[in-house]
């Protein structure tokens, strides 16, 4: 079964990939900072919001947010559906997307560049995410 | 989308009087005491002062800078008001001029979160010029910054696109008084970058032939700067060799030999050049034994001149090659010729591994290894066997 990116499901069904994800727990042992995963999308009025909470090694929680002010996460990561996709299917390098501005970053960048595996980690989690993108 | 980015390069005989066309009132020269003892730094102050520059000389990096070392360096900076800095020496003292130079536009930053995501408007009080005293870290033409982050042992590989040098002077006089060791260490430096630019998985048509280029003149002037350090010619070519590297793998991206070399150089303190360049055969080994077309040593091997008509053969006439550059050079092949014992190694083992596996060069392997594919690598590369997993 695929799940429809962005959605509540979706960051469910990821969550649950992370928490089996023993390379996962490893590398992101020492991890504390939760997350806005956001995606523009067109013809929407407002950006889809997910939120992640990821917190030594595991995901505490995880859901599509409706009210962008219900959390204050320490990072949010922006992009258009077009690059997500793009990260999602292995075709757009995620530090690729950062470092030309395909992708956005805010948050504690000292955290970031010292947690390299566990970014990596993370994106191989999503890519085994089974996900149906908008026509 | 990919970029290209380039200083203006002087290079060859004199290049060091192109200072003399710099604009400005105040430059402030990031150094080490061995360059100011050796009258290097005074050489360039001379011509800054004869542009009628005031100069201060900061000469407190040391090899390896600490993030101490460059929040200092730029507290220096920030009473000097520069309008230009100038690193002058190896690697240690170019990366550490660019993270000072970054403070001191932006003393709120954490000199650990240095990235190439944030815009940081450089530029806006200073100017660089990055002036190597060494054949191969490349700095001067490259945006890396490493630096070590002591109480955690651990390098860290930063930088910001905006970091690159304005200008590179690659005057070859700099470096004719170059200890036989340091050449040696210093040209498997630039050998690696240009190996791993070529191979990484950034690697992109404009950084190719500049990859091409300095691995091939490294492996014809590099034994010859090694046996006769007098040799000008191969000097010369040496020192352009190393900012060609830079400019090719600066532009794509260094890989795993320099994760795994950050990371023991953090705990052993085994000089950069030597540390990657002693990985290198040993990372060739693991990526030629991953997925099928991934690597692309028979392009390298072919330019390089190594008979081989398969990926395999190319890598190991490739592993054969360095092989033998290092025996020419007399550069130790294992961690245990660097005189590290086999209990010391054991015992760092968790950080070495987990170190390298947070290296921001390691993501760009064509082959990432795991936690334990990466101990194993580290215990192959001390005992110098060949890798057959």
């Amino acid at each position: 079964m695929a799940y429809k990116f962005p959605s509540d499901e979706w960051v469910k069904a990821l969550m649950e990939e992370l928490n089996r994800s023993q390379a996962y727990a490893e590398a992101a042992a020492t991890w504390e900072g939760d997350f806005y995963f956001i995606a523009d999308i067109p013809g929407a009025e407002k950006p889809a919001l997910l939120y992640m909470d990821l917190w030594h090694g595991k995901c505490r929680d995880a859901f599509l947010v409706t009210d962008e002010t219900a959390k204050t996460p320490a990072f949010r990561m922006s992009g258009s559906l077009e690059n997500w996709k793009k990260v999602l299917t292995k075709k757009l390098d995620p530090l690729q997307g950062l470092v030309t501005g395909q992708l956005k970053l805010k948050g504690n960048m000292a955290a970031v560049m010292k947690s390299v595996k566990a970014s990596k980690e993370l994106v191989e989690a999503c890519t085994r995410v089974p996900t149906e993108f908008p026509a | 989308m990919w970029f290209f980015n380039s200083p203006e390069i002087a290079f060859g005989e004199e290049a060091l009087s192109y200072l003399e066309r710099l604009e400005g009132k105040r430059a402030f020269i990031v150094t080490d005491e061995v360059l100011v003892r050796l009258g290097q730094a005074a050489r360039v102050a001379d011509v800054l002062k004869g542009a009628g520059f005031e100069v201060m000389i900061y000469d407190k990096v040391e090899p390896n800078p600490s993030l101490e070392t460059v929040r200092s360096g730029a507290a220096a900076m920030a009473e000097y008001q520069p309008d230009w800095i100038v690193g002058l020496g190896g690697g240690s003292a170019m990366d550490a001029a660019k993270a000072m130079w970054i403070l001191y536009e932006h003393p709120e930053m954490d000199p650990e979160g240095i990235n190439p995501i944030e815009i940081l408007h450089l530029r806006q009080k200073a100017r660089l010029v990055a002036i190597p005293t060494t054949s191969g870290t490349g700095s001067e033409a490259t945006w890396a910054v490493v630096l070590t982050n002591v109480a955690e042992r651990r390098k860290l590989g930063l930088g910001s696109r905006e970091d690159l040098p304005d200008i590179a002077i690659v005057d070859p006089s700099f470096v004719m008084g170059m200890p036989p060791r340091l050449t040696a260490d210093t040209g498997m430096d630039a050998l690696t970058h240009a190996v791993e630019g070529f191979t990484c998985s950034f690697r992109n048509d404009f950084s190719d032939g500049l990859c091409l280029k300095a691995a091939e003149m490294v492996f014809d002037y590099l034994p010859r700067a090694y046996a006769d350090g007098g040799d000008v010619e191969a000097r010369t070519k040496m020192h352009n060799a190393a900012t060609i590297a830079g400019l090719g793998f600066g532009n794509a991206l260094a890989s795993l030999s320099h994760g795994l070399g950050h990371s023991l150089g953090a705990v052993f303190h085994v000089p950069h050049g030597l540390a990657v360049g002693l990985f290198l055969p040993y990372v060739i080994e693991f990526c030629a034994r991953g997925d099928a077309g991934a690597t692309r040593y028979g392009e390298l091997a072919y330019h390089l001149r190594l008979p081989c008509s398969t990926e395999a053969e190319a890598a190991a006439a490739l592993v054969g090659a360095i092989r033998s550059l290092q025996a020419k050079i007399e550069e130790p092949i294992s961690l245990s010729g660097c005189g590290i014992s086999r209990s010391d190694l054991a015992a760092q083992m968790g950080l070495l591994v987990s170190n390298c596996g947070n290296d921001s060069s390691t993501v760009t392997s064509t082959r990432i290894p795991d936690d334990l594919e990466t101990k194993r690598l580290y215990e192959y590369a001390y005992d110098g066997k060949p890798v057959d997993f």
